[in-house]
């Protein structure tokens, strides 16, 4: 593994990823935090794990994922009342939809 | 009135004789709540409302003697989906978000006619070990009110360590159930994962969370477990495993019982007041009947590192629906949509969920996987093979909960490693599913101290069985908080 662990430039690139953004003293405070937990991380590198294999997730006999477990796919039917207490929830409607800023920038400044 | 005199049985048996009716029960408990609840701030939010037109229809048709949770007040955890009742997971992003659908567990509660009292406080998102990282208020340890309760379902734990409800519903992912239970002196079981259904719980890491009950006694959990175990259709995770009657086999005797002392949880980090709660423990289960030997659990001491990179990578993927389109918090003078992705989730998230979906998205990036993310799933099976070789020949684990009693408020909230640490020995049930219980075992300078049962696959009731004949065997549990309690 690298000698640095994450600088400010790669901070920068996950939050990217992340569909976050920091202030230039966030960045700093966020960049020395995660060093020293990514520093913790490896500590993993000390265990050999020759052949052993990953656990994502549990299960046990009875809802290994496969067929037999999965409900069946089938429609439910909805009603106005739900239709009205789900649109309540969004930041802001029109008619009846959920409205979202333009997906073009039309802030003209290029970006 | 507070709980501190009843538990399940002696309220169900007073509904069912009338003596007091669910509308009184639900009265008296929010009145005793106004006068505590302000000095701790275990609740967001209340349903005081709702909750008596609840109550009222319950004593026209009568308490049914066979639902022992009938017109019962609980609490459940802000991350628990209330159907029309404002849940936010203590988060500014769901400050306003009210659910249309119920999680299957509160169902379960509304089917059983429990009435959901109010909302808990918690860390944001179930992030964290302190409950200082709601968006919206501090919550307090009632054994003393400088201290945090622990997290993140410390206001599930206060709430019932203060008397204010009898029972409450918290999530554990890394420890959130039984950290908190240690630190305010209650009973806390974190389930084997798949006994209980996730469907309605706002997910964090979803292969490691599960729901559990907090409560006063060991025989009311027991009884607060039956009413939500079980598979669910909603929940593809949910276990088929049948769920036996876990109030069954409480009788005090663990005679032959098989327990096994993990070396690395008594070791020098370990509080030495702690260790010495955990060592009279152990000589009282070796009085009752039971034998203790000292085993080894070689991959623990890596469980945090594990637990971080997994927990946090899962956390960054379930957190990614929170986009300010649909619902929860929209950033204000955004110009386009990437503005509103990008400044509703800085805006909307708190410094820890931020820090997670960083580790996470860090640890699942291009380059890195392999080195975190596959690596800890590896020394996730080894963790999980150190269990199954212990209860190989051993009945359930025993150890501490937490390495120290509740720290002082704002003591550790900038030193993210140091709270990180304080899961160190909760992390491994969950990295393994396996059930794990704290039950109040003794006092460190006047703060509560748990004892951590950990037991096999969907092994609930030996964990009862055990923690039951421990709790009748002492006093600890009928002590009460400074705050709530006493007079």
């Amino acid at each position: 593994m690298a000698e640095e662990r994450i600088n400010a430039e790669q901070v920068q690139h996950v939050a990217g990823l992340a569909k976050l953004e920091f202030t230039a003293d966030e960045l700093g405070t966020f960049t020395g935090q995660l060093e020293k937990i990514i520093g913790m991380f490896e500590e993993l590198s000390a265990v050999d794990t020759t052949d052993v294999p990953a656990t994502m997730r549990l299960d046990d006999d009875t809802n290994r994922l496969g067929q037999a477990n999965m409900r069946p796919d089938k429609a439910v039917k909805s009603d106005e009342a739900l239709r009205q207490a789900l649109l309540k929830n969004a930041p802001e409607t029109a008619n009846g939809l959920i409205k979202v800023p333009a997906i073009i920038d039309e802030s003209g400044d290029g970006e | 009135m507070n709980y501190f005199d009843q538990d399940l049985t002696s309220l169900h048996a007073d509904l069912v004789a009338k003596k007091i009716s669910a509308v009184d029960l639900a009265k008296a408990t929010f009145e005793n709540l106004r006068a505590v609840d302000p000095q701790l701030g275990a609740f967001l939010n209340l349903n005081e409302e709702a909750v008596l037109k609840q109550a009222a229809d319950i004593d026209a048709k009568g308490i049914d003697p066979d639902k022992l949770m009938a017109g019962i007040p609980v609490a459940v955890k802000d991350n628990i989906m209330t159907k029309d009742l404002t849940t936010t997971a203590a988060s500014k992003m769901l400050e306003h978000f009210v659910p249309v659908y119920d999680a299957t567990v509160v169902e379960k509660m509304r089917a059983n006619d429990a009435v959901i009292i109010g909302k808990n406080n918690m860390d944001e998102f179930a992030m964290g070990g302190s409950t200082e990282n709601s968006a919206f208020k501090v919550t307090r340890n009632p054994w003393d009110v400088s201290r945090v309760p622990g997290g993140s379902s410390g206001g599930s734990a206060v709430a019932v360590a203060s008397g204010q409800v009898p029972v409450a519903f918290g999530s554990d992912t890394g420890g959130s159930i039984r950290q908190p239970a240690s630190f305010n002196g209650v009973v806390g079981m974190k389930p084997t994962y798949g006994r209980v259904s996730r469907w309605g719980l706002i997910a964090f890491g979803s292969s490691l969370d599960q729901i559990g009950p907090l409560t006063r006694s060991v025989k009311d959990n027991a009884a607060a477990l039956n009413m939500i175990a079980g598979y669910d259709q909603h929940d593809g995770t949910s276990s088929k495993q049948t769920v036996p009657d876990f109030t069954a086999g409480l009788d005090g005797n663990v005679k032959g019982m098989k327990i096994a002392l993990p070396k690395e949880y008594m070791d020098k980090g370990i509080d030495p007041k702690v260790r010495e709660v955990i060592e009279n423990a152990v000589k009282q289960f070796e009085a009752l009947g039971a034998t203790v030997e000292e085993v080894s659990l070689p991959h623990s001491r890596y469980g945090v590192a594990a637990y971080y990179i997994i927990a946090s990578s899962e956390a960054s993927s379930n957190l990614q629906r929170f986009d300010g389109i649909r619902y929860g918090f929209r950033a204000e003078d955004v110009k386009n949509l990437e503005d509103v992705y990008v400044r509703s989730r800085s805006e909307g998230f708190g410094d820890e969920v931020k820090r997670r979906i960083m580790l996470g998205t860090f640890s699942l990036s291009a380059g890195y996987y392999d080195a975190y993310f596959h690596k800890a799933g590896q020394v996730r099976t080894l963790i999980i093979n150190d269990f199954k070789k212990v209860f190989e020949d051993y009945d359930l684990i025993l150890g501490p909960v937490a390495p120290t009693p509740a720290f002082k408020i704002g003591d550790e909230i900038s030193d993210p490693i140091t709270m990180y640490m304080n899961d160190v020995l909760t992390i491994p049930v969950n990295l393994a599913g396996l059930p794990g219980m704290s039950v109040p075992a003794g006092f460190a300078d006047g703060l509560p101290v748990g004892l951590q049962l950990i037991g096999k696959p969907f092994d609930e009731s030996t964990l009862y069985k055990a923690g039951y004949a421990f709790e009748q065997a002492t006093d600890v549990h009928k002590q009460t908080p400074e705050v709530g309690g006493a007079n």
